[in-house]
């Protein structure tokens, strides 16, 4: 695991770049998270897994503020997101979300939908954007299908496209929602292979079902249950040496599935 | 016979014409306002708070409700009962958008839904506010959506104009009713012509917009590559 970075410089109120604190948040009478906290740092990876439904994506909304939570705080780069009088729209700027099922603007082409955010929200030059955003493009391999429309793309260059319009915006941190749940497996690589690529580069939280990839590039891995956090720690220790008895169970599972690396 | 009646239709047809371009500008003014708080009211049934998209709801209820000649009445004789008088011309624009904007609001409606809400959290989610998010991904996605529905509503509308010759807008129906009136023996010309110029109208707005649904079309996009 990295050092927390930035402390020594002592410009910062938190001594982590994103510091989530017992974050909790109901849908009517069911609690999807009953308090969570964690921390992550400059350009660290973490990887947050655990079984359907137990509020892995809703979290990840609580964070951007999407679907604000019900109690608790974000801080990201010693502001407080949670406080109500904070502009979202800056804070948002600074948050990358690359969804599971895209969410690619369908009237723009992928070039136009790279450079949207910087023309639009950052207010860079046109010309300048298009460069920018041709840049990212260029990074997870699509310069050749820079105008191309969304629905003219497959499953994993539309990913990649929503990972670049992420990257464009200059994020400090970029929140993955199942970024491979809806590709198939050849698909999956081409994706997982641009995220490995940045990791150490930008921070990134990526909730997943890819166990391979928690265990090669994760700094740390977070297992949720029930709205919990029931451990977390490096990948060397989750996955050999777990703490906690459902920690093995649901890690051991997922080993008989796919075999052991 | 025959000759008679075309000769009288060709001695009325700068008569006739004048009907037309009445008919005309009658039609572009209400659609275009009918349009414009189509397009607002729909969005505020969408996007606004309480109690707001309720009050459209009940306003789309009612005139959708109401026949247009009911509403024209309503319009002209019966506000001119309680001292209000309006013009038959600005009196047939209101009607024609009172009604026109509560089925406008529908398509704009089914049309904001068909855009995937991901698309929202989406552009939220790169900081833009809820108005940008609106104007630079909704609406544009909206615009085209709606045009099959928006120009069968426009062709309703330009119809629809010419029972304005009910409260005497002396527009192309109107004037049809006069020659009529002083010539009955040209009737079938006379309406067959008017007839004739409303298909000729009709048809050409919905070439124009079937054009304007292609050229603006989402590339291998499925919602509006489907007939």
């Amino acid at each position: 695991m990295r050092q927390p970075l930035s402390d020594e410089k002592g410009e910062m109120k938190s001594l982590h770049m994103l510091e989530v604190k017992d974050i909790h948040k109901s849908y009517g009478s069911c609690e999807v998270l009953k308090g969570i906290s964690f921390t992550v740092d400059k350009e660290e990876t973490k990887v947050i897994i655990g079984t359907s439904g137990t509020g892995k994506s809703t979290l990840l909304k609580c964070i951007n503020q999407i679907d604000p939570p019900d109690k608790g705080e974000v801080w990201l780069e010693g502001e407080e997101l949670t406080n109500p009088s904070v502009d979202l729209n800056r804070i948002r700027q600074k948050i990358g979300f690359v969804f599971q099922d895209f969410n690619l603007f369908n009237h723009l082409t992928a070039l136009q939908n790279v450079s949207i955010g910087l023309e639009k929200v950052k207010k860079v030059d046109k010309e300048k954007a298009r460069e920018k955003a041709m840049k990212e493009l260029r990074s997870v391999g699509l310069e050749k299908q820079a105008r191309q429309y969304p629905a003219q793309l497959s499953g994993g260059q539309k990913q990649r496209v929503g990972i670049a319009r992420a990257l464009a915006m200059d994020p400090a941190i970029i929140l993955f929602d199942e970024p491979t749940s809806a590709l198939d497996p050849e698909l999956i690589g081409d994706v997982l292979d641009v995220m490995k690529n940045l990791a150490g580069k930008v921070a990134m939280l990526i909730v997943t079902h890819e166990m391979g990839f928690a265990r090669n590039v994760a700094d740390e891995i977070i297992f949720m249950e029930g709205g919990k956090i029931i451990e977390s720690g490096s990948p060397e220790q989750m996955f050999n040496n777990a703490n906690k008895e459902r920690t093995r169970q649901f890690l051991g599972k997922i080993a008989t599935l796919y075999g052991k690396e | 016979m025959i000759l008679l009646g075309i000769n009288n239709l060709l001695n009325n047809l700068p008569f006739l014409f004048e009907g037309l371009g009445i008919t005309i500008v009658l039609t572009l003014i209400s659609v275009a306002l009918a349009t414009l708080f189509g397009i607002l009211l729909a969005m505020g049934r969408c996007y606004a708070r309480q109690p707001l998209p309720f009050i459209i709801y009940i306003y789309e209820k009612i005139f959708r409700g109401l026949p247009l000649l009911v509403i024209f009445f309503l319009i002209y004789f019966g506000l001119s009962q309680q001292g209000i008088h309006i013009k038959a011309f600005y009196a047939a624009v209101i009607g024609l958008v009172l009604h026109s904007t509560a089925y406008q609001i529908q398509i704009f409606r089914s049309a904001i839904h068909a855009v995937p809400e991901g698309q929202k959290t989406a552009a939220m989610s790169l900081g833009m506010s809820k108005l940008k998010t609106i104007y630079y991904i909704i609406m544009p996605q909206v615009l085209r959506f709606s045009i099959p529905g928006w120009s069968n509503e426009f062709t309703i509308l330009l119809k629809d104009s010419s029972i304005a010759f009910s409260i005497g807008v002396v527009e192309l129906m109107a004037r049809g009713d006069a020659i009529n009136s002083m010539n009955p023996d040209g009737i079938l010309y006379v309406l067959l012509f008017i007839a004739f110029l409303y298909f000729i109208l009709v048809f050409s707005i919905n070439r124009g917009l079937n054009y304007l649904e292609k050229r603006y079309r989402i590339s291998g996009y499925a919602a509006t590559s489907v007939r």
